[in-house]
């Protein structure tokens, strides 16, 4: 099996979105697109009940394909990077079970494998997941409420990198916020293996009263889809490499 | 992360649908990101300790970890495997588990209560020849922390491998405190210092059991612990050069921690030896007074007689 190239969006919000097309609908076009959606909703770490409007975390991050958790500011680091890998496992592992499926009939996956296959099929999903190539875009909320964690938001970015870097597999990353006042989301780092220098990246913000996050999702998979074509002259490889196993 | 969703209570009945295998529940051991551990016993009544969870994958990579070092070199690591397959619970809900070695210890921390000082680095010894082992098999323990630890007749045991991973790759699990990566101190490859720098927090935890958080200067901040913990004092040249990575490998360190230990029993206990030292050096200023007494008297003497 060859590792393919993994294809995400990490969405990093405190709230719900008030404005335009529906993040949901959005979420579910990028999975079917090839690209996965992950939610991190950041809570204040004096926050105390849950700030109403998250459940659209969950969903935005089901209909995407990708996993959402709540966190307090201060496990954040920690939460992004497992989201991340547990994300990709899951896309894999979604890959192998269509391939089981293929071959050994409708219903058949790794979870119902006998012991033996199983223990096997395991150690495939593993190394997949060390050696794929992996992209990752990051949404950044920088609405007002969000302000203040932005520090924080970058310290997890840098530790999301030095986690990732750590793996066999190449990684891409690049960061956008929003809202932005002309273009919905803004590029804040465009495509690079590793996010070390983003220091100050967040100083220069202005933050509207309004969370569009639908059209900024929307806008995050145009980035995406648009990306390859550069990529390709980069590195010289096939940008419509499905993750082939 | 996911719900667990399984109902076990001491005397539930745990049946493995591939195997037939049966193992009655006494109580629970702990529960982490992964499963929940029971300790129970098998059809013989025998004690053994039973990981069950949600994630079969997960579960499957530890085991295929447990059947692997349970035992290297004839050197024992982790738990011995004993038994893997799945529950399908009464409400037909599929449960994977597994079932290992129940290993009977008291955590790290009760153990050192009550011990003299010298303790932190004996358990910090058993440990680095531990991980020699392992890494010699070219692997590194990954998720290395007083929680994953047990004593057993005063020797430490590693518990918990599903942080175990092959050189080279990305470390599978780690808990910020231990990993060299929050502090700023290096990559999350696994590789033999990845680990040391791990047991040197271990070492700092048994001087602040509360941890500590880095702040806005991480090496500062471990700097300024280590410097000012007593505990620590004998230890403090090891840790800061396992820090700056000067040991590549579990040998070396052992090697300058054996050193540290092996000077620390030939002299008194510390809080005797501050004592002594002081009585000494009134023994030396005393035994100065008398020689320069015998010499002065001797001086006038001889004066005397001219
Ligand atoms: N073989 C064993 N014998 C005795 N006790 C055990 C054994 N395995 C686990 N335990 C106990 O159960 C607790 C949880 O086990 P373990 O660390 O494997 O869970 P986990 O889900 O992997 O947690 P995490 O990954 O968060 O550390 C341990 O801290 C230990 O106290
Ligand atoms: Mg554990």
């Amino acid at each position: 099996m060859k590792p393919g190239r993994l294809k995400q969006i990490l969405l990093l919000t405190d709230g719900c979105s008030n404005h335009g097309e529906d993040p949901i609908a959005v979420a579910a076009l990028a999975r079917n697109q090839g690209v996965t959606v992950n939610v991190i909703g950041v809570l204040d770490d004096r926050q105390h009940s849950k700030p109403q409007g998250l459940d659209e975390i969950e969903s935005i991050a089901e209909a995407g394909g990708g996993i959402s958790q709540i966190v307090y500011q201060k496990s954040l680091s920690q939460t992004v990077q497992m989201v991340t890998r547990q994300a990709m496992t899951q896309t894999i592992q979604g890959v192998v079970n269509k391939e089981l499926q293929e071959i050994l009939g409708k219903d058949q996956t790794i979870e119902e494998l006998p012991l033996d296959k199983r223990a096997e099929v395991v150690e495939v999903v593993d190394d997949l997941g060390e050696t794929c190539d992996l992209e990752v875009l990051v949404l950044v909320d920088t609405s007002a409420s969000m302000n203040h964690k932005l520090p924080t938001v970058k310290d997890a970015l840098y530790d999301l990198s030095l986690s990732l870097n750590a793996r066999t597999g190449s990684n891409q990353f690049c960061v956008y916020v929003f809202p932005d006042t002309k273009k919905t989301i803004k590029k804040m780092i465009d495509w690079t293996p590793e996010l070390e220098k983003i220091h100050g990246i967040f100083s220069k913000i202005s933050s509207g009263g309004y969370t569009p996050t639908g059209p900024a999702l929307k806008e995050a998979l145009y980035a995406f889809t648009e990306k390859p074509f550069f990529h390709s002259m980069q590195d010289g490889v096939d940008p419509y490499e499905e993750t082939g196993l | 992360m996911k719900k667990q969703g399984f109902n076990l209570y001491p005397g539930s009945y745990v049946r493995g649908k591939w195997s037939g295998h049966g193992y009655i529940i006494e109580k629970e051991l702990g529960s982490g990101a992964c499963g929940t551990v029971f300790l129970s016993r098998n059809a013989k009544g025998e004690k053994c300790a039973l990981k069950i969870g949600s994630d079969s994958s997960r579960l499957m990579l530890e085991v295929n970890m447990l059947k692997k070092f349970g035992k290297v070199q004839g050197v024992k690591l982790g738990p011995s495997f004993v038994d893997v397959d799945d529950w399908v619970d009464p409400s037909r809900q599929t449960f994977p588990f597994y079932v290992m070695e129940y290993i009977e210890g008291a955590a790290l921390r009760s153990f050192l209560k009550g011990k003299s000082r010298e303790w932190v680095g004996i358990c910090a010894l058993q440990l680095l020849s531990d991980l020699e082992h392992l890494h010699r098999a070219g692997y590194a323990f990954g998720d290395l922390k007083t929680d994953n630890l047990l004593m057993v007749d005063s020797r430490v045991r590693l518990i918990d491998v599903g942080g175990v991973t092959q050189f080279g790759r990305a470390i599978k699990e780690y808990t910020e405190f231990y990993d060299r990566g929050y502090w700023g101190l290096g990559s999350r490859k696994a590789d033999p210092s990845y680990d040391l720098f791990a047991v040197s927090m271990i070492m700092l935890e048994m001087a602040y059991p509360g941890r500590f958080e880095k702040g806005v200067k991480p090496s500062r901040t471990l700097m300024n612990k280590l410097t000012a913990s007593t505990l620590l004092k004998p230890y403090q040249k090891m840790i800061i050069q396992c820090w700056e990575g000067k040991y590549l490998h579990a040998s070396e360190m052992k090697h300058s921690l054996s050193l540290v230990l092996m000077k620390r029993t030939m002299s008194p206990p510390p809080s005797r030896r501050k004592k002594k030292q002081q009585q000494g050096s009134e023994k030396v200023e005393l035994v100065t007074f008398s020689i320069l007494s015998v010499l002065f008297l001797g001086v006038s003497i001889f004066s005397f007689w001219i």
